[in-house]
């Protein structure tokens, strides 16, 4: 065992945090434990499941798979930061719209990695939005309304666009 | 889809549902995210061998590391302290399951040592510094070579591995046979399975002040079920716990019984006089968490040339695997049970032999017994159509329970309600096109490719189990509070059942809400599982609202001047008959309920329902499947799968949808990637994410949802239960489909999974046969 403090500073949804960790703290518990962020779920123990999943600099990872002191000074989206002044996300409103949802557990995950696609690919195929959520498991819709919830996001966010 | 719409109609609207706000949000509550002051983390030691004597236990040195709070053994515990089994079949023998090991363990994962420190980390740091020295023993994980003479035993102090023999029999089975003009002989095996709800199992378990009782948040499809439980395994009065399940990531049958380590984390908070929380990792999940399935039939089906079946004899090895939980001996009575399926076969003879094995245990998985029996009760049909030269639709159809026999006593002494067989079947066929299909496989069959169409007819027990609760309590201003004894775990309830209520109440959705979950809150009740919610939760709560009306109708004939008689229910209340003007709100009752009543009459407004039927549900559907598979390396395609589901009346299609998806889902992936595998000595081989397969998106195929509605007349709703109907229809459709596709090559039967490794082997022998 290590007794070793470190300090980080780690910006969560737009709030930077300076806190001391333990070298061998992961991410996901640095956020749901030391923030209370507890949207953020742990699923399994080997980086399969993607409950975990956050946006680190704009990239969807598994904060199961990273050290807290590897996010020093990273910029970390979490579930909790995605509705902007209590306007649910439009990847958020698909999965409600659509019913892309039963226990919620994968579901912060799932969403995290929906935004991400969607980001760098407003137009995803179906193929391209399964392969997309390849690492996100979900054990209780069978996915089908997952793609749906997906796609009507994408078709809702390229709508806002052109309208502005 | 708006929860505005008009009070009237909500019943069978696709609403969306009311949970989701939180959940899309990262603020839903699952136990692992409560934190509380002074909380204590603990962490388990698990044996490693799947059976063993434990020669010696040193834990000083864990003891000593620093932020450790408590270690303990099994010999530190009273052996009091224990999981409590239901004696559900007599003469069963129960092995002892102390809460942790004393001085054996039977399956890999057992719990020898439990530390509570004040870290997760810190109580997992010190587990690895406890010395366990162990003798390994023979051990033995199938349930079939554990019935072989010689085998290991599982249990020392038993004289052999069966539980308990069970047998369900109607008719005269040896005259059927005697007068067989064939019988099909199969052998039949379910795989393992492993439930994998995302959420891990946990517990925290908090004393109160003052040591007056004890509150404990719990993973579980059954908190009021479960507080019993805990009661007795822990030796504390049920009155002086409460027990909250929040939400729940999902359960799938394995959140149903009590395990030992919510006792353990219950007894160290009273012992600490602290909060005690414990969160499975995944890895322990696979290891101590119930898992489905593995039964092994062997069947013979005796027919008429025909193709009329008379007798039916199934034997069951059923694994237990090594523990019994309180619902282990559930699924093998239920595959029983169903096991003449849709078919009117009157001599049945079906024995369950239920085997204890050096494994993790069995329980209700999803499907609970009825996939085993589908699967088993298809294969022999297709298999007898197959021999007899006859169409598989025509041997269907010929032996169905046809709509008029209901209510109808099954072959092994069972009553469905209703159906409709042949009709879930027809609409199966022309949704997926299936003469086309047919074409479709013949052609590629000449170019010799492996196509194959399968179907399966099924049916999907629900309800049942006892009893369950309903509360309907109208509050001071009017709003409505449900209490259902039927907790949820994702399925929905805090929408179909404020649906249910509103429509009957004639009040908007928002003026209802759904309470579950707390036995602080809610009266006795039983639980989620089984497909058992809307028939039974949705009972109770439909006969209590029905008695909130009656009560409220009398009150607003006061209010109103008028006799009973003449009131009615209008939009958000009561009017006179003919005179809509002349009418009452729902606060306004309340206000009289809760103020001045005349004479005779009880204050309040609250009706309390524990309903029970004495009857299950019988929802029943149809199920088409096209399967490719590779020639050259195995690899099977499901190109297409048709699925038509009947569960009567529908509350929200939206919600039944989901189910048949989540269902279909869990039905594949048995069907093509899981199976928790051990080796021959018990040592498990698919212990984690890494090599047990849970289908991902892309492993599902198009699916075509249809359905047909028959209602239940046996229910105040009209309804039936849907959570089961996926994940019984589509493994048999598949197995149909790919036999069906090898069926050109010879091949005659193949278990559960078909991957493709399994398939290309099977492909490789048959052509080398064929050559030679």
């Amino acid at each position: 065992m290590n007794d070793e403090r470190i300090t980080v500073g780690i910006t969560v949804n737009g709030v930077t945090h300076r806190a001391v960790v333990e070298p061998r703290t992961l991410l996901v518990y640095f956020l749901r434990e030391q923030l209370g962020l507890t949207g953020t779920h742990v699923g399994c123990d080997t980086s399969q499941c993607g409950a975990c999943t956050v946006h680190l600099n704009g990239r969807a990872v598994k904060s199961c798979t990273i050290f807290a002191v590897q996010a020093d000074g990273a910029e970390i989206t979490t579930i909790e930061g995605l509705a902007r002044d209590s306007a649910l996300h439009p990847v958020q409103e698909g999965f409600r719209e659509k019913h892309g949802l039963q226990c919620g557990y994968c579901t912060p995950g799932m969403i995290m990695s929906a935004v991400h696609l969607l980001q760098a690919n407003p137009r995803p195929t179906d193929a391209e939005i399964k392969h997309a959520l390849e690492g996100n498991i979900c054990r209780c819709t069978g996915y089908v309304n997952i793609v749906e919830a997906v796609k009507w996001a994408a078709e809702r966010m390229r709508g806002d666009h052109v309208s502005r | 889809m708006t929860t505005q719409r008009a009070p009237s109609g909500l019943i069978g609207a696709s609403i969306r549902r009311v949970e989701d706000p939180l959940l899309v949000t990262g603020k839903g509550c699952y136990v692992d995210d409560i934190q509380l002051p002074g909380m204590l983390h603990i962490a388990f030691l698990r044996s490693p061998y799947p059976h063993a004597k434990i020669i010696s236990i040193d834990t000083a040195a864990a003891k000593a590391m620093p932020g450790v709070v408590a270690v303990l053994t099994g010999d530190d515990l009273s052996e009091h302290l224990k999981v409590p089994v239901p004696s559900i079949v007599r003469g069963m023998k129960i092995p002892p399951q102390p809460v942790l090991a004393r001085g054996a363990v039977h399956a890999a994962g057992a719990p020898v040592a439990v530390v509570a420190a004040e870290s997760r980390a810190l109580a997992e740091d010190a587990t690895s510094a406890i010395e366990v020295e162990y003798e390994s023993l023979p051990a033995v994980a199938d349930a079939e070579k554990a019935l072989e003479p010689g085998a290991p035993l599982a249990h020392e102090e038993f004289d052999s591995n069966v539980c308990y023999t069970v047998t369900k029999k109607g008719g005269d089975v040896d005259q059927a046979f005697a007068a067989a003009e064939h019988v099909v002989r199969m052998h039949i095996a379910s795989p393992r399975l492993v439930a994998m709800a995302l959420e891990p199992r946990g517990v925290l378990a908090s004393p109160e002040p003052m040591g007056q009782g004890l509150t404990v948040w719990l993973s579980t499809q059954g908190p009021h079920r479960a507080r019993a439980d805990l009661a007795t395994g822990l030796g504390f009065p049920e009155h002086k716990i409460r027990v909250i399940a929040p939400d729940i990531g999902g359960a799938f049958g394995s959140k149903g019984p009590l395990y030992r380590e919510y006792i353990v984390a219950a007894h160290l908070a009273l012992k600490l006089g602290r909060p005690v929380k414990w969160i499975s990792t995944r890895s322990e999940d696979f290891l101590t968490t119930n898992q489905g399935r593995d039964q092994a039939m062997t069947s013979e089906l005796a027919l008429k040339r025909d193709g009329t079946m008379i007798g039916l004899k199934v034997r069951v090895a059923a694994n237990l695997g090594a523990y019994l939980q309180s619902n282990t001996a559930g699924p093998p009575q239920r595959m029983m049970a169903m096991a003449p399926g849709c078919y009117q076969i009157r001599n049945c003879h079906v024995e369950v032999v239920a085997v204890f094995t050096n494994t993790v245990s069995t329980g209700p998985y999803r499907g609970a017994g009825r996939p085993e029996s589908v699967l088993n009760i298809e294969r022999l049909v297709d298999k007898a159509a197959a021999d007899l030269g006859i169409d598989r639709l025509e041997i269907r159809r010929k032996n169905f329970i046809r709509p008029e026999q209901f209510p109808y006593k099954t072959g092994v002494g069972v009553e469905y309600d209703s159906g409709d067989y042949g009709r879930s079947l027809d609409e199966a066929l022309r949704l997926s096109n299936y003469d086309e299909l047919i074409r479709q496989r013949d052609q590629a069959r000449k170019r010799g490719e492996l196509v194959g169409v399968g179907i399966s007819t099924f049916v999907e027990p629900s309800g049942g189990a006892g009893f369950e609760s309903g509360a309907v309590r109208v509050e001071r201003t009017g709003v409505i509070t449900v209490l259902t004894g039927s907790s949820s775990h994702g399925q929905g309830h805090e929408t179909a059942f404020a649906q249910v209520a509103a429509e009957k109440l004639r009040v908007s959705m928002d003026q209802v809400a759904i309470r579950h979950g707390d036995t602080l809150a809610v009266q006795q009740g039983v639980g989620t599982f089984g497909s058992r919610s809307a028939v039974m939760g949705g009972g109770a709560l439909a006969v209590a609202v029905d008695r909130i009306v009656e009560k409220a109708r009398r009150i607003a004939a006061h209010l109103l001047e008028a006799a009973p008689e003449d009131i009615v229910q209008a939009d958000g209340g009561f009017a006179v008959t003919g005179v809509p003007e002349k009418k009452v709100t729902w606060r306004q009752v309340a206000g009289a309920a809760y103020g001045r009543l005349p004479k005779g009459m009880e204050p309040g407004l609250q009706e309390t329902v524990f309903f029970d039927p004495k009857r299950e549900a019988w929802g029943f559907g149809a199920h088409v499947a096209l399967v490719r598979i590779d020639r050259e390396t195995g690899s099977p395609t499901l190109e297409k799968l048709v699925l038509v589901d009947d569960c009567g009346v529908i509350i929200n299609p939206m919600l039944v949808e989901g189910q048949v998806h989540g269902g279909v889902a869990q039905g594949l992936g048995e069907a093509f990637r899981e199976q928790m595998l051990y080796g021959d000595d018990g040592e498990a081989l698919t212990g984690s994410l890494m090599n047990y397969a849970v289908p991902r998106a892309s492993d599902m195929p198009p699916l075509v949802l249809g359905e047909t509605v028959t209602p239940n007349p046996f229910h105040p709703l009209g309804v039936k239960g849907v959570g089961e109907a996926g994940c019984n229809g589509a493994p048999p459709a598949v197995a149909n489909a790919v036999m069906d596709a090898l069926a050109p090559l010879g091949i005659d039967h193949i278990d559960m999974p078909y991957t493709a490794p399994k398939l290309w082997e099977a492909i490789r022998q048959a052509e080398s046969k064929k050559r030679s």
